[in-house]
């Protein structure tokens, strides 16, 4: 009798559960696949309100085909996006893994003062120093070039990536290092050969963060690139909605919005265990 | 031989010790130029140029602390950070409010947890333009979802321009960065409630206490720091909000969702007032370093805890 009222709670208390969840789960989905069914459909209905969200009145990539005739296009801002977000994920990833390394292993002079003052810098918002950043590229003879993004966005990750690889390098035990300088390796050698394969999950992780800041970040790309033909794919896409092309085109602007969000989303989904392992390395610490 | 590997090993490693040190100045170099050349010099030339009145083109001149002066006296700047500093609340609250129950309920490995926690995520990573362009069409009075779907559905008599009065306006803004974030902050306080001992809560119970006296003697005192810092990060983010004011709102209507940044944006790179945009960031830049400090002494270690 009470075995099996206990088998009853339990199978309410599931259920509710699980009611609860898949009520939120759509909640937080729903948005996400309104916009991807809507770009498939004719611009025509894209026009309307999206009751449903799919395309009712045959399936089309019209929107796609609009989106790429606006201004220099889709494709040309894709590929800003594509290559900035690229790069800064090279460099940060070459820079922090360095500097992880460097931290890590030697005590030289100064060590601890570069440590904290790379640190230090995500108490200040990069937003209060926008426009000097601006006359430094100009000085540099970076302004207005997609290199110059890409020096910003790679100076943003450093604090929580040389983070991440020092903690990493950290956890490597001393004697293995030890054991290879032994047998003669150099430091490059040890770094690339022994140490690199140790700390891979690190560097996927900040590889990781670094893409979705870049290929995310709106402000600096809004301020820093006044050139049509140098707009990443946020600050195109923000031009488009602003109606800077004539009329608003809602149906294009979720074809953008579902550019700029699917990469997000892949990523994230198959790399989710190092997304994670990032954030609680930041909640921790 | 093991021995005599080890010795010769040691006096190896000890007379080029020192030098070898110093090889960590080169792996750590690329790092400090990049944060010298694009953070600490921009900063201090921040601080200098907030003394100067610095037009676009032409010669700036010193002006000591005249750009300072004139902040006492922008009333729009002083509504911008009242304005900020609002929404940061109501967000902040907004946030906790969804991610909190959202944390709790994903918190133990329960069958389809992991598919849960992973829907919930999902906006998270979505960047706050996509997600501001997103919403920005689900807003609209014409082409969006929710105006016409509540026309439709006879809750409204016509079509309502959200977007057009301030209060729909600034709460549909709440409703997509809470859609946005929320994800983002549940995780961190997972993590908290992971963190508290089981064994802990089972004498509790033993003990005879109830839910909420658990929550409020247990979870809530052993969470503190991952409360400060989801609290710290939340606050943080929030007075430097700028995308989705300047997509969705334009800072509209009627200028009234100008947040900080906005109004400094908008000298800097629209009026082009440089030295007097800086003076505005130097204001900024002390409010959110005091917001670390604090967090610092939030997150401190207390002797015997943790």
């Amino acid at each position: 009798m009470t075995e099996a009222m206990s088998q009853n709670r339990k199978a309410a208390f599931s259920l509710a559960r699980h009611s609860t969840g898949i009520i939120a789960s759509v909640l937080f989905l729903a948005p996400i696949v309104w916009t991807v069914l809507s770009t498939f459909k004719p611009a025509q209905e894209a026009r309307q309100p999206p009751l449903p969200p799919w395309p009712t009145t045959g399936f089309s990539v019209e929107n796609y085909e609009t989106l790429n005739a606006f201004g220099d296009g889709l494709w040309v801002s894709a590929q800003n996006s594509i290559y900035v977000s690229v790069m800064t994920v090279l460099l940060s990833v070459l820079v922090s893994v360095l500097a992880g390394y460097g931290f890590s292993r030697f005590r030289f002079p100064f060590r601890d003062f570069f440590f904290v003052l790379i640190l230090s810098t995500i108490m200040i918002p990069f937003q209060s120093i926008l426009t000097p950043i601006f006359l430094v590229l100009t000085r540099l003879g970076l302004h207005n070039t997609l290199t110059g993004l890409v020096c910003v966005y790679v100076t943003l990750q450093l604090p929580f990536s040389i983070f991440m690889m020092r903690n990493a390098f950290d956890a490597v035990p001393r004697e293995i290092e030890e054991a290879a300088r032994m047998d003669g390796a150099s430091n490059v050698t040890m770094l690339v050969k022994v140490m690199l394969p140790l700390v891979w999950p690190g560097v996927v992780t900040i590889a990781l963060f670094a893409f979705l800041g870049a290929w995310n970040e709106f402000l600096a790309a809004l301020v820093l690139m006044t050139d049509q033909s140098k707009f990443t794919l946020p600050v195109m896409m923000t031009a488009l909605q602003s109606g800077r092309f004539g009329a608003i085109d809602w149906g294009a602007v979720q074809a953008g919005v579902t550019v700029m969000m699917v990469p997000c989303l892949i990523l994230f989904l198959a790399l989710q265990r190092f997304y994670i392992r990032g954030l609680m390395a930041g909640a921790v610490k | 031989m093991t021995a005599i590997a080890s010795t010769s090993a040691l006096v190896r490693s000890r007379t080029s010790a020192s030098l070898r040190q110093w090889v960590g100045l080169l792996y750590v170099l690329p790092a400090v130029a990049f944060v010298t050349v694009f953070f600490v010099i921009p900063l201090g030339m921040t601080a200098w140029m907030s003394l100067n009145n610095w037009p676009l083109m032409g010669e700036h001149a010193f002006v000591g602390l005249d750009n300072y002066v004139a902040i006492l006296r922008d009333t729009r700047f002083w509504n911008a950070l009242k304005f900020t500093f609002y929404y940061t609340v109501i967000v902040t609250i907004a946030i906790f409010a969804v991610a909190f129950p959202l944390a709790i309920f994903i918190e133990k490995p329960r069958p389809l947890t992991n598919l849960y926690r992973t829907a919930f995520f999902m906006p998270a990573v979505v960047g706050f333009a996509s997600a501001s362009l997103l919403w920005s069409w689900l807003l609209n009075v014409d082409s969006g979802l929710f105006s016409p779907a509540a026309y439709d559905l006879g809750l409204t008599e016509k079509k309502v321009n959200l977007l057009a009065t301030f209060q729909p306006a600034f709460w549909s803004i709440i409703a997509m960065v809470v859609w946005k974030v929320a994800g983002f902050t549940m995780i961190i306080l997972m993590t908290g409630l992971q963190s508290i001992p089981q064994d802990l809560q089972e004498a509790a119970v033993i003990d005879g206490a109830g839910p909420f006296a658990r929550f409020r003697a247990i979870t809530l005192p052993l969470m503190r720091r991952t409360l400060a810092l989801a609290l710290i990060l939340s606050v943080a983010g929030s007075i430097l909000a700028f995308d989705q004011f300047y997509i969705i709102l334009r800072g509209g209507p009627r200028n009234q969702t100008l947040t900080a940044v906005y109004w400094i944006f908008n000298q800097s790179f629209v009026s082009f007032k440089l030295g007097y945009g800086a003076a505005l960031s130097m204001v900024l830049l002390a409010i959110l370093v005091a917001l670390s400090l604090i967090q610092l002494w939030l997150l401190r270690r207390p002797e015997g805890l943790d």
